[in-house]
């Protein structure tokens, strides 16, 4: 069985004026479905620039990215649309809902974007709104919300298009810690129902829930707890 | 995306932001209120003297006196150029034309009428009894001048509706005597009133016999001939005869001019369509500067909405989704500033209507479609720019804009 997610040889440079920044540097990384991975280091150590990659929002310099068998680098931008369509969900740390739209209309948008008929959108949307708690806040816009709620919203509409993957990029950063590890027992949930979890956080504590821990610095994978050991 | 998501949508963007929404509309609607305004006001014009020029009468084919000067000043014929006099006999000649069926003659001067102590100026028209159905006027009393012997005529006189009410009042004007000049005449008729327009207004005139004009002006020659073809048919064949008929009289020298009502008209009518049309371009441009800021403001909508853009395409929007859904704000907001404007526009023509009820202030048809369609047209092709830059926006950086 082919693996989720296959990196290989990835380099991802930036250029800033005259020097160049190597955020991702020979980076090899396979990930199982149904995984739960933490990604950690420092600031600036090049995590959100891997999530970015993994959720096909960027493209690497070099190497490639085979998800679930297929290389994915090499598609077009509107072969790469209909991937995020169908197999990713992103969750953000600073939520980015859609502030004009209601909540449930924003749980939508990824429906309403890949052109699902609406009769399936209410469906789903409703069945979304009771399993995260939402019922009652489903005709109120994002401003009208507490962070939790938001990243619930948020949280619904990653997974309402039944992804393979979710792509968490700190996604407690903004919360109190109550209301954080309440969205974190949901993305844990998700895992357990067999979605693939990939979570960016800076907090050890946090990381160390998931089953694998992933450890980058300076662009590099330094250590990989699934490979016992520094790679 | 389909077709009404995306229109709800657009829609859903463009009222999240009133201002921006309001003013581009409200930029459109000008713009198009000035086409439909300005195309009535030019198309109007158009009418009002096409309607003027067909009240004077029809299948009219008229002569002046003296060679009208098409071409530079030649000093060869500088001395032919003083004209010969169009006189009574010249006129009658033309009856004999076979394509002719009325001739009015015409000379015109101004005197004073006087009865019973008052006194007013007055214009006096000279002619005979044909004038009356070669000019499809109305009488109001009375009858028109007799027919008779041009060089001579009785003593009558038809007044304007204007003149018998100040002159007579309450009294009856029919047979009083009047003098006009120094001579007395006896009053027979009484012209409809003609209000103002382009063509004679009676309302101020004293008609008499053409021989009687021509004595109290100490002249010989006709102010007009109005000749009245048979048919349409026969206008330009009457125009060839008639310029025959006078050329032979005269010596072999075409010394008057004759032009017909039909080319008058068309004259007019392009004349006056050419200067809508002028009009309508100018209004136009209004709506290419309605255009320059759709698109500006449109660009500016992009630049506040990147994180949004960002989001979208990470929620899997293709850049064409994108690209749409922008264009369709842009035509959304054209088309409701089009009808809006649309409506003020035609709102304005009806006042215009209102206030100047004689002038036909109507936009045509082609002005109100052209106004909308550029509208509509601008609108999405300023439209295109900020859509494609949302579209190729990248998504990481985007979504990092707060
Ligand atoms: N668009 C960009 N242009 C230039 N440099 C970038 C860009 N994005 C990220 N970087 C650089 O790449 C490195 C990794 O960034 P990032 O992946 O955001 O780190 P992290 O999420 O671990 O804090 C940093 O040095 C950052 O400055
Ligand atoms: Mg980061």
């Amino acid at each position: 069985m082919p693996a989720l997610i296959e990196l290989s040889g990835i380099e991802r440079v930036f250029l800033l004026g005259d020097s160049e920044v190597h955020a991702l540097h020979q980076l090899d990384l396979r990930i199982d479905a149904g995984e739960y991975v933490a990604v950690m280091g420092p600031s600036g150590s090049g995590k959100s620039t891997l999530l970015n990659l993994l959720g096909l929002l960027d493209r690497p310099n070099v190497g490639t990215y085979r998800l679930e068998g297929r290389d994915v680098t090499t598609l077009s931008p509107e072969e790469q649309a209909r991937v995020r369509s169908e197999r990713i969900g992103f969750v953000f740390q600073s939520f980015h809902l859609v502030p004009r739209l209601t909540a449930a209309e924003n749980i939508a948008l990824p429906m309403m974007l890949a052109g699902i008929a609406p009769a399936e959108r209410n469906k789903r949307v409703e069945q979304a709104l009771k399993d995260y708690g939402l019922t009652n806040r489903a005709n109120h816009r994002p401003n009208e919300l507490s962070g939790g709620q938001r990243q619930r919203v948020a949280i619904a509409r990653a997974t309402i298009m039944q992804p393979a993957v979710i792509l968490a990029d700190e996604p407690t950063g903004n919360l109190d810690r109550a209301t954080g590890e309440e969205v974190m027992r949901l993305l844990e949930a998700l895992n357990q129902s067999g979605v693939t979890l990939i979570i960016v956080t800076h907090d050890t504590v946090l990381g160390a829930r998931a089953g694998r821990q992933l450890r980058m610095e300076d662009g590099e994978l330094r250590h990989d707890s699934a490979s016992r050991g520094t790679v | 995306m389909r077709a009404p998501d995306l229109l709800r949508f657009a829609r859903d963007a463009a009222t999240g932001n009133p201002l921006r929404t309001s003013l581009l509309v409200l930029a459109m609607a000008i713009g198009v209120a000035a086409v439909v305004v300005l195309t009535a006001l030019g198309d109007g014009a158009r009418r009002y003297v096409i309607n003027e020029f067909s009240s004077i009468g029809t299948n009219l084919v008229i002569v002046l006196p003296g060679r009208s000067q098409t071409g530079g000043f030649n000093p060869g014929n500088a001395i032919t150029n003083t004209p010969r006099d169009l006189t009574i006999d010249d006129a009658q000649a033309l009856l004999r034309a076979s394509a002719v069926r009325r001739v009015a003659t015409l000379a015109i001067g101004t005197s004073e009428i006087s009865v019973g102590g008052k006194l007013r100026e007055v214009v006096v028209a000279g002619t005979n009894a044909q004038f009356v159905d070669v000019r499809r006027l109305a009488l109001a009393q009375g009858r028109f001048l007799a027919d008779g012997d041009w060089r001579r005529g009785a003593a009558e006189a038809v007044i304007g509706a204007k003149i018998r009410d100040e002159l007579f009042g309450r009294e009856s004007a029919l047979g009083q005597r009047v003098r006009i000049g120094d001579r007395r005449f006896r009053i027979v008729g009484v012209m409809a009133s003609t209000g103002q327009g382009l063509g004679m207004n009676t309302d101020e005139t004293v008609i008499v016999p053409v021989a009687l004009a021509q004595a109290m002006f100490n002249s010989n020659t006709l102010f007009r001939v109005l000749v009245e073809a048979n048919s349409r048919e026969t206008i330009e064949q009457a125009k060839t005869q008639v310029t025959e008929i006078i050329k032979l009289r005269h010596e072999g020298e075409e010394d008057v001019t004759v032009i017909t009502q039909d080319a008058v008209l068309a004259t007019f009518d392009k004349l006056l369509g050419t200067l809508t049309l002028a009009v309508a371009g100018i209004a136009a441009i209004s709506l290419a500067v309605a255009g320059i800021l759709v698109m500006n403001v449109m660009l500016v909508s992009v630049t506040q909405r990147t994180a949004e853009i960002g989001l979208l395409k990470a929620l899997g929007a293709t850049g064409r989704t994108i690209r749409t859904a922008f264009l369709v704000e842009a035509a959304m907001l054209s088309l409701a500033g089009a009808v809006l404007g649309f409506l003020l526009g035609h709102a304005g023509a009806a006042a215009i209507r209102l206030l100047y009820p004689a002038y036909p202030a109507y936009p045509p048809d082609w002005a109100a479609i052209a106004g909308l369609g550029t509208a509509l047209v601008t609108g999405i092709l300023f439209g295109v720019l900020p859509a494609r830059r949302a579209a190729q926006l990248d998504p990481v950086e985007s979504l990092a804009k707060r």
